[in-house]
C-alpha cells in the first residue's frame, strides 16, 4: 500500500505539467524579447475554445481536436506578433504590460460573447475517464495521460533546443540579442517562430486543461497569475526551470488544499514571493 | 524627455516654475465645485470620483513619478477600507479617526513593503506587488470571521462628520468630504512632486542606475514615495467605506488594482492631473454603459487601452498638451 501522499504528489505532478504547458512559451519569449506578454491565457484560452467548437459543433473527437488547437492558436498569435507586439518591443514594461493586458480584456469579452460565460462542458472519451488502482492509489488516466503529454513536450523542446539549428539560434538570441544578430541570425523572425511556437503549446494547454480546470471567459485572467508566477520562479527563458517551477507550483497548490484548505492559494503565493526575494531571477534564470 | 533637459540648465527656477498656479489648474478646481449646483442628482457618483482620483493620484506617485509599476496597489485601499471600517466597527465610528486609522494601516503596510519593493526592478518587481496583492486577499478571504468574506463587512455605521453633517442618501456630505479631502492630499502630492525630492524620483524613473552612482540614496528614496502612496491609497480606501458604509473583499483584487492602472494611463501617468481626469472619464462612461453587461464593458477598456498605447504614449492629457504645445509654436 503506498501512502496518500504519494497520490498527492501525483495529481500535483499532473497539475504541474498543465501548469508547464501553459507557462514555457511565455518563458521562453520572455528570454528572448523581454516582452511582458499578459495575454498568453488569453491564447490558452483560445485553444480551449478551438477544442469546444470543433467537438460539439462539429464532432471532432478530442484527440484530433488537439492539434487544432495548437495550429490555430500559433496562427492567430502569429497575426497579433506581426501587427501589435512588434511596435512595443523597445517600449517600456508599463506599455507592453497595458497593451497586452487590454488583449487579454479583449479576449474575454470576446469569448464571452460567442460562448457566453458559463462553463464549457466537453466529452472526452470513455476510455481516458476512469482510473486504476495502483497498490491502493487511484491514478486517473487523464492524469496519467497529462504527465505523459507533458514529459513528451518537454523532451521534445530540450531536443529541438539543443540539438537543432534553429534551437542553437533561439539559444544564440536569448544569450544576446545584438551578438546574435552580428553573427547573420535574423533575430525578429527567430522570436516570430518561437512565439508561435510558444502560443501554441499554450493553446494546447487550453485544451487539455479543460477536463480538469474548466473553461469559461476568465480562464484569461485567472491562469494568468499562475503562468506569471510559474514563469518568474522559473526563470526567464530556461525550459527546464519553467518545468520545475510549474511541478513545484503545481505540488505546493495541491498539497496547499489537501492538507491546509483553509489557506487556499495562500501558500503557492508565499512559495513564490520566498523564492523570488532568495533569487530575483528565478531559479533557473541568468539575468 | 525636454523637462528633464530644461531640469538641467537650472533646477531651482525649473521647479520655482512648476509650483506657480496655473489658471488651468484654478478652473480645473472651480470646476469640481460645479456638481453641487447643477448636477445635484449625481453627488454620489461626484463623490466615488473624487475617492478613485485619489486612488488613482496616490498609484502616479509612484508609477508616473519614480517608474514602479505596480498590480497590487488595491492591497493599500483595502486595507485603508478594512482597518477603517473594522475601527469604525468595534470601537469608534467617529468619520476623521476612522480617515486616520485607514491611513495609518495602510502606510504601515506600504513601509513593511517598501524594503522588498525597493530591491527589485521590471517583471519582479510586477510579480512581487502582484505576489503581496493576492496574498493579503487571500488572508482576508480566510479571516472571514472578521473581514466577512467576499459578502463584506456589514454593520459599520458612521457618525455624522463634525459632530454635525451625516453621510445621507443624497451625498452632499460625502462628496465635499470626499473632494475636500482629494484637494489636501492634491496639495501635499503638488509640492512633494514639485521638489527637489519629486526630481530625484523623476531621475530612478529615467536611469535607476545612474541615480546611485551621482550619489542619491535610490532605495531610501523609493522605499519614503512607496510609503507615501500607500498612506494615500489607504486615505481613498478610508473614504470609500465611509460614503458606502461597506467594503468587499474585491477591494482587495488584482482588477481594482488594474484598472487603477488604466485610468491612469488614459489620463496620463507622471503628471499629477493624469489620475483625475482619467478616473472622471473612466467612472462616468461606466456610469452611463452601466447598463451593458460588465464583460462587454472590458471589451471597450481593452481597446481604449490598445488605442492609448499605440497612438497616445502620454495618455489623454499628454496628447493634449502635444496639441496646445503645437498650437503655440505656430
Amino acid at each position: 500500500m503506498l501512502p496518500p501522499v504519494i497520490g498527492v504528489l501525483f495529481d500535483g505532478i499532473a497539475y504541474g505539467m498543465l501548469l508547464f504547458l501553459l507557462s514555457v512559451g511565455l518563458s521562453v519569449t520572455l528570454g528572448l524579447m523581454n516582452f511582458v506578454n499578459l495575454a498568453h491565457c488569453a491564447f490558452a484560452m483560445l485553444g480551449g475554445y478551438v477544442t469546444v467548437l470543433l467537438m460539439n459543433s462539429f464532432g471532432w473527437p478530442f484527440f484530433a481536436t488537439l492539434p487544432m488547437a495548437f495550429i490555430v492558436t500559433a496562427a492567430v498569435s502569429v497575426g497579433f506578433e506581426r501587427v501589435l507586439y512588434r511596435r512595443l518591443y523597445r517600449a517600456s514594461d508599463l506599455d507592453q504590460v497595458l497593451l497586452t493586458i487590454g488583449i487579454a480584456f479583449i479576449s474575454v469579452a470576446v469569448a464571452a460573447y460567442f460562448f457566453g460565460t458559463t462553463q464549457q462542458p466537453i466529452n472526452v472519451p470513455s476510455y481516458m475517464r476512469g482510473s486504476f488502482n495502483v497498490m491502493g492509489l487511484d491514478i486517473a488516466v487523464y492524469r496519467l495521460f497529462l504527465v505523459g503529454v507533458g514529459g513528451v513536450i518537454t523532451l521534445l523542446l530540450i531536443g529541438a533546443l539543443e540539438l537543432t539549428r534553429f534551437g542553437a539560434q533561439v539559444r544564440a538570441s536569448v544569450d544576446n540579442q545584438r551578438m546574435a544578430s552580428g553573427l547573420g541570425i535574423n533575430v525578429e523572425r527567430t522570436f516570430a517562430v518561437t512565439f508561435a511556437i510558444g502560443s501554441g503549446l499554450a493553446g494546447l494547454g487550453g485544451a487539455l486543461a479543460i477536463e480538469i480546470v474548466g473553461l469559461d471567459p476568465n480562464f484569461a485572467f485567472t491562469y494568468l497569475i499562475y503562468v506569471l508566477i510559474v514563469v518568474s520562479v522559473g526563470g526567464l527563458g530556461s525550459i527546464a526551470g519553467s518545468l520545475v517551477a510549474a511541478i513545484l507550483i503545481g505540488v505546493s497548490d495541491i498539497a496547499g488544499k489537501y492538507y491546509v484548505p483553509q489557506l487556499g492559494a495562500f501558500l503557492i503565493y508565499l512559495v513564490m514571493l520566498a523564492i523570488l526575494m532568495w533569487r530575483p531571477v528565478g531559479l533557473f534564470g541568468k539575468r | 524627455m525636454s523637462i528633464i533637459s530644461e531640469a538641467a540648465s537650472g533646477p531651482v527656477k525649473y521647479l520655482k516654475a512648476q509650483t506657480r498656479w496655473h489658471p488651468i489648474e484654478t478652473v480645473f478646481w472651480l470646476a469640481t465645485l460645479l456638481p453641487f449646483f447643477f448636477l445635484p442628482d449625481y453627488l454620489q457618483l461626484a463623490s466615488q470620483i473624487a475617492i478613485t482620483a485619489l486612488f488613482a493620484l496616490s498609484l502616479d506617485l509612484i508609477l508616473g513619478y519614480a517608474g514602479i509599476v505596480s498590480l497590487g496597489h488595491a492591497a493599500f485601499f483595502g486595507t485603508g477600507a478594512y482597518a477603517a471600517g473594522l475601527f469604525s466597527k468595534f470601537v469608534w465610528g467617529e468619520p476623521l479617526t476612522g480617515l486616520i486609522v485607514g491611513t495609518i494601516a495602510a502606510a504601515l503596510l506600504g513601509y513593511a513593503s517598501s524594503f522588498v519593493i525597493a530591491r527589485f526592478r521590471h517583471l519582479t518587481l510586477i510579480m512581487i506587488t502582484l505576489g503581496l496583492g493576492l496574498l493579503l486577499q487571500e488572508a482576508a478571504n480566510s479571516a472571514s470571521w472578521l473581514t466577512n468574506g467576499s459578502d463584506g463587512l456589514q454593520g459599520v455605521t458612521i457618525w455624522p462628520l463634525l459632530g454635525y453633517f451625516s453621510f445621507d442618501l443624497y451625498g452632499y456630505t460625502a462628496y465635499s468630504y470626499s473632494l475636500a479631502v482629494l484637494f489636501i492630499v492634491f496639495l501635499g502630492a503638488r509640492r512633494l512632486i514639485n521638489s527637489s525630492f519629486g526630481l530625484a524620483l523623476r531621475g530612478i524613473r529615467e536611469n535607476p542606475l545612474r541615480m546611485p552612482a551621482i550619489g542619491a540614496p535610490s532605495r531610501a528614496h523609493i522605499r519614503i514615495v512607496y510609503t507615501i502612496s500607500a498612506a494615500m491609497a489607504g486615505i481613498a480606501g478610508a473614504l470609500i467605506l465611509q460614503t458606502t458604509s461597506t467594503v468587499a473583499l474585491d477591494s482587495l483584487g488584482f482588477e481594482r488594482s488594474a484598472e487603477l492602472l488604466v485610468m491612469l494611463v488614459l489620463g496620463g501617468a507622471g503628471m499629477l492631473y493624469g489620475g483625475l481626469v482619467g478616473s472622471t472619464i473612466f467612472m462616468v462612461a461606466r456610469d452611463q454603459f452601466s447598463g451593458i453587461a460588465p464583460q462587454f464593458w472590458y471589451f471597450w477598456i481593452g481597446l481604449l487601452l490598445i488605442v492609448v498605447v499605440i497612438f497616445l504614449p502620454n495618455g489623454i492629457l499628454g496628447g493634449l498638451s502635444k496639441i496646445a504645445a503645437q498650437w503655440r509654436r505656430r
